[in-house]
């Protein structure tokens, strides 16, 4: 049993992941002098906060066996709107906070509505929406940033704060203290309460899972509306970092969120993936980024590192996954037919 | 008498395809009356739509977007997608102005002009080969879904791209390039033709060739159809080497309208691709897809951005319509089933 | 007799999908801690029936009765807490789970507000095995583990759930004999505890030995209910099919034939080793034995699906190196899949298309097109030859019945003029008349000088069928049969021994 423990953590892509942040952390750290410094660490948190909290509802949205392109959109118009609500209209900071995320959230479910009740494709109704909510954000706000953010929302959040002897600052800000609360609440979520455990179920087998009675249009807009939700505080986190709204600041992270949620594990196919797997994908992502820009390579060159970073993890993941199926024993009983297309029951008798 | 109760999502979806199939309302007939109808709509809301100029102008911006649709039809025929289309498109045109600014003397004849333009096609060709073979290659070998696939490739080639031009467009055509990719043929620009000619030639691969039918077949059931005796890792290669190869010719096409390059020209077509593609009665699960819907879906999206256009309406607000168009096609295709047969067992 | 009060009762249910009646007045029993098997042949509407006690299809008309109270309508939460309990075949479980959650997995679902504590799930895995006396560790994950352990994981699911009364859906078609002792034992045990047990089949098979009632459908209706000291294997047969149908034994004796197929000491590792026969023109030659006994495995080489280690294929003397099916189908041999619906027909797509998949290569005319009169033609041709029933060649696949989706299968691969042609379970899920004439379409290929492999564990199948059997089991031929010599229960006996 010891032996199966050891060799089922070797099968977690998480320790592999670890391992691979370890060995690129040494790396730069030796290469790149002000890399593996307090400071630079925190500020790299800071930066990829935002992509972390909307990954932590990706992450969500991707165990339940679906996929969500529309996120960013989605995170933008609720951080326009609500610092519209905030400036123009003059509402207090809970209220115009509250709508953000409310609005978040109802995107999100209007995704589950068109997956579940239409029964669109993830891919396909997600690439719709995001067209719908971005392209009326942009008409509407006729791409037009908003600056004059309120101080409530703009003023920085210090929760700790140290200098080192030469002089710099160092601190732990609101983004990172959400970035955790987001991670951890999410990590509870998944593992510990049973709508959770269902939408693992669900991604694993979504026949079974409505077999055992599991409510499957509630699950779905559990997970997109939680990704919503996610989306919504990411781009009100975002606003807040930076002190103005740009309606298509965050078009395009999408496709790094998602690389970020694949690399640290998650499954496209669903029912696979844990909170900190996803940490670490965006981890490695924001060290390979960071630490590129440190060594003076071009930023530019960070998207090959992407695509690189998705091509080569999912191929290996895949073809580890099948290196161990085929043999079984000769003189045991083999489970499914060769080839193992799924077997479709037949409908009665 | 099996298969009577089979999961019903499979019944009412293969009862929609029948329906798709045969062409009754919601399959391309159901399209063409839309069409007509939003022809019909404008030409009396809007004065002066109904002009050669209109025409024009549609003939003019439709070929570029329509070699995109063709380039992700097939990849989504065969239950997949390639992501990576507009950044082959791209690429392949960047590098076809690299060349010639590169090769191209300071006063050059007539012929070394010639010369050098097929030389750059000649590249981009041979660029277009290498992505496809790749992409078809892990989407077939590792069996890595392709939207992760063309994520990655997407990714690394426009990265590539934007890290080689600094994100700058590159100008710098010779002239004789733009103007036979300007020309017309009577009055029919020569982007349309080659849309026409693209059109015509995938139509009869997909329903004439093995290789189409093989791809049909793969949408459907993929294991299935290698029980059946066929490569399919062979024919997804093809899949995406041939959907690459038409990003050459939009990369051709995009040269003649924009005169320069860039990784980040017609981005926002990707969505319209795989939008354009479901609403002219592609199966987004793959298995079904013909030119001819599609075509008729181009021309729709098109009408209505042009019309749009005219009324003096943000191409954004267009933008937004044409994802409810897909939504609201996408509700008709799946409600009509369940007004018919009310109480069916889910 | 005065019977018990019955724990389920179902009074004239009915169930309708569309213009078919699945289910017609059905009224059955089942009793408190009863052991019952319910058979039918595919079709006949068991599956049906299971799903509407287990809430997943509500019933046209009828009452559903437990413990004497009426429980329509009927949801599958509902159909849970009221302590019913289905193992579907598939089992229906969690392959990216642990064993203990899926034991414990309904939890979430009764309580589902209380925080999942993942030492509460251990526990009740751990007592639910205990009560079945197995040793299986709660953390491994579902997927890692063998088909007969997976199904241990789905009935302690149900013990978990407190169930009052399981179904279990053909539990036995992919055990062992071994493993099916253990099922027995474990039903054993759950009868003790007053839970009551309905075995699903569509053959009487040996979990019968444990039953105390056998229930026979057929087209929808229930025949009728026996003590199944009443009723025998043939009894049973005829009530299934409404025939009395004896195939009788076609064997002859084709050893003067040329050899077609000569098969040497072939093996591949893990999935069969020294496998040798030889196989005639004309000849039907039957591979029986239980299910991984290597039977697909071996078929999948021979089609160039599986490259073997060892050994040699040759065919009409030649030797054959196989790399892709597309050789062996150029060779010469063809393979129907025993997963018709997974692997033979292409449900969504055309019924003209699904015949010609095969012979693509070969339609192709001017310019590399298929013309499409060649594509129709060929397609009326088969349909024709093999007699199928269709709309129109142009229809889904989906919508013909099971044995004329068979049909079209075996029209794709006579498309290919194959010289050998194996079949693999070729009539799981035909009803009976298609059955014969599947056998029919068999024999009249021998005739023809096609030389045939019948994989099967039926073996009233490949007696009805073959010249001589071979009987697999651990990946290696143990013995060849002549049918007629050796009867079919004897054989049956070995094969289950």
């Amino acid at each position: 049993m010891r032996e199966g423990m050891l060799r089922r953590l070797q099968r977690r892509p998480e320790v592999w992941l670890l391992a691979v942040i370890l060995g690129v952390g040494a790396i730069l750290g030796a290469a790149a002098p002000g890399f593996l410094t307090l400071g630079n660490i925190v500020d790299l948190l800071e930066t990829y906060a935002v992509q972390a909290i909307m990954a932590m509802g990706l992450f969500v949205v991707l165990v339940s066996g679906g996929i969500d392109i529309s996120f960013a959109a989605t995170a933008s118009v609720a951080q326009y709107v609500a610092v519209l609500l905030a400036t123009r209209a003059g509402l207090p900071g809970p209220l115009a906070i509250g709508a953000g995320l409310v609005i978040g959230t109802a995107l999100g479910c209007v995704n589950a509505a068109l997956i579940h009740f239409v029964r669109i494709t993830s891919i396909i109704a997600t690439i719709a929406t995001m067209s719908v909510t971005f392209s009326l954000l942009m008409y509407f706000s006729g791409g037009k940033s908003l600056y004059d953010l309120p101080d409530w929302w703009t003023g920085r959040v210090v929760f700790w704060q140290t200098e080192s002897p030469n002089g710099d600052l160092t601190r732990i800000t609101l983004p990172i203290v959400m970035m955790g609360v987001a991670a951890l609440g999410t990590w509870l979520f998944m593992t510990r309460t049973p709508i959770g455990r269902q939408l693992y179920a669900m991604g694993g087998n979504p026949e079974a899972a409505r077999r055992i009675g599991a409510n499957i249009g509630l699950l779905q807009f559990v997970a997109y509306g939680f990704l919503g939700f996610m989306a919504a505080v990411g781009g009100l986190l975002q606003a807040h970092r930076v002190g103005e709204s740009v309606p298509n600041a965050l078009y395009n992270t999408e496709l790094s969120v998602l690389s970020a949620a694949v690399l640290g594990g998650a499954s496209l196919s669903g029912g696979i993936g844990s909170v900190p797997g996803v940490l670490l994908g965006i981890v490695l992502l924001a060290m390979l980024q960071n630490g590129l820009n440190l060594l003076g390579v071009s930023s530019y060159f960070f998207q090959i590192v992407i695509g690189l970073t998705i091509l080569v993890s999912t191929a290996i993941t895949v073809l580890s996954a099948r290196k161990r199926r085929r043999h079984r024993n000769l003189d045991e009983p083999l489970g499914t037919p060769i080839g193992g297309a799924p077997r479709q029951e037949p409908a009665r008798g | 008498m099996a298969d009577i109760g089979t999961p019903t999502t499979d019944a009412s979806l293969t009862g929609l395809m029948v329906r798709l199939q045969t062409g009754v309302p919601g399959g391309s007939p159901g399209l063409l009356g839309l069409l007509l109808l939003l022809v019909a709509g404008f030409s009396v809301a809007v004065p002066g739509f109904a002009s050669t100029g209109t025409l024009q102008s549609f003939m003019q911006q439709l070929p570029l977007l329509g070699l995109l649709s063709l380039a992700m039809l097939m990849p989504l025929i065969t239950g997949g997608l390639n992501l990576a289309i507009i950044a082959t498109t791209n690429q392949c045109a960047l590098l076809m102005v690299f060349v010639m600014r590169t090769l191209l003397p300071a006063d050059p004849g007539g012929l070394t002009v010639v010369g050098v333009i097929l030389l750059a096609m000649l590249a981009g060709i041979a660029l277009c080969l290498v992505i496809g073979l790749l992409t078809g290659a892990l989407v077939a070998y590792t069996g890595v879904h392709p939207i992760l696939v063309t994520l990655g490739t997407k990714s690394l080639i426009d990265g590539i791209s934007i890290f080689l031009t600094r994100g700058q467009a590159q100008s710098g055509l010779p002239e004789a390039f733009a103007r036979v990719g300007n020309a017309a043929l009577g009055g029919v620009p020569v982007g349309f033709l080659v849309l026409i000619a693209c059109g015509l030639l995938m139509g009869l691969v997909l329903r004439r060739t093995p290789f189409g039918i093989s791809c049909a077949m793969i949408g459907s059931n993929i294991e299935a159809t290698r029980y059946s005796a066929i490569d399919t890792r062979r024919v997804l290669v093809g899949v995406y080497t041939l959907s690459s190869l038409m990003c050459f010719v939009a990369a051709l096409v995009s040269l003649a309208i924009f005169n320069s390059a860039s990784a980040d020209y017609a981005q926002s077509y990707l969505l319209v691709t795989i939008l354009a593609a479901v609403l002219g009665g592609v199966d987004p699960f793959g298995g079904f897809g013909k030119v001819s819907g599609l075509m008729i879906a181009l021309a729709i999206l098109q009408v209505i951005s042009s019309g749009f256009n005219q009324f003096g309406v943000s191409p954004y607000l267009t933008a937004a319509i044409w994802g409810l168009v897909l939504i609201a096609v996408m509700t008709v295709q799946t409600i009509r089933p369940y007004l018919g047969a009310f109480g069916r067992p889910r | 007799m005065t019977d018990p009060v019955p724990f389920l009762r179902l009074a004239g249910i009915t169930k309708r999908f569309g213009g078919v009646l699945a289910l017609q007045g059905i009224d059955w029993d089942v009793r408190p801690g009863e052991v019952h098997c319910l058979v039918g042949e595919n079709g006949c509407g068991k599956s049906t029936l299971i799903k509407t006690v287990a809430g997943v299809h509500p019933p046209t008309t009828g009452t559903i009765a437990i413990d004497g109270q009426p429980v329509l309508p009927l949801t599958p939460g509902r159909a849970r807490a009221l302590g019913i309990q289905v193992i579907f075949q598939d089992l229906s479980l969690f392959p990216n789970l642990t064993v203990a959650e899926n034991i414990a997995v309904e939890g979430h679902l009764e309580h589902p507000r209380r925080p999942v504590s993942h030492a509460r799930m251990r526990a009740l895995a751990e007592a639910t095995l205990r009560r079945l006396d197995f040793a299986l560790d709660p953390d491994a994950t579902v997927a890692d583990l063998s088909v007969s352990e997976r199904q241990i994981v789905a009935i302690c699911r149900g013990l978990a759930a407190e169930a009052k009364l399981i179904f279990m859906d053909e539990p036995t078609a992919s055990l062992t004999r071994a493993e099916v002792n253990r099922l027995l034992a474990i039903v054993a045990r759950l009868k003790a505890d007053g839970i009551a047990v309905v075995f699903v089949s569509h053959r009487l098979d040996e979990v019968v030995e444990i039953a105390e009632r056998v229930t026979v459908m057929r087209d929808g209706r229930v025949v009728g209910t026996w003590p199944v000291a009443e009723v025998d294997q043939r009894r049973i047969a005829h009530l299934m099919t409404g025939l009395d149908i004896e195939h009788g034994v076609v064997a002859r004796d084709m050893s003067a034939a040329a050899p077609l197929l000569e098969v040497e000491h072939l093996g591949r590792d893990g999935e069969y080793a020294d496998v040798s026969f030889t196989l005639r023109r004309g000849e039907v030659l039957g591979l029986t034995g239980l299910l991984g006994a290597g039977r697909t495995e071996l078929a999948l080489s021979l089609f160039g699906m599986a490259r073997p280690e060892r050994g040699t294929i040759a065919l009409e003397g030649k030797p054959l190196q196989l790399r892709s099916n597309r050789d062996a189908v150029d060779a010469g041999i063809a393979y129907v899949s025993e997963d018709r619906l997974g692997l033979g027909v292409i449900l969504k797509q055309s019924i003209a298309d699904n015949i010609i998949l095969a012979e693509l290569g070969h339609l192709r005319g001017r310019l590399g097109l298929i013309p499409g009169a060649r594509r129709k033609a060929l397609a009326a041709e088969w349909v024709k030859r093999l007699a199928i029933k269709i709309g129109g060649l142009d229809k889904p696949v989906g919508t013909l019945s099971g044995g004329n989706q068979q049909r079209v299968v075996l029209a794709k691969w006579l498309a290919a003029r194959p010289k050998v042609l194996i079949l693999d379970s070729p009539t799981v899920g035909v009803d009976i008349k298609n059955k014969k004439g599947i056998y029919d379409v068999v024999a009249e290929l021998a005739q023809a000088g096609v030389g045939i492999i019948v994989i099967s564990d039926e073996v009233s199948e490949v007696f009805a069928t073959c010249d001589r059997v071979l009987h697999m089991r651990g990946g290696r031929i143990l013995e060849e049969v002549v049918p007629g010599a050796l009867s079919e229960h004897q054989l049956e006996a070995r094969i289950y021994a």
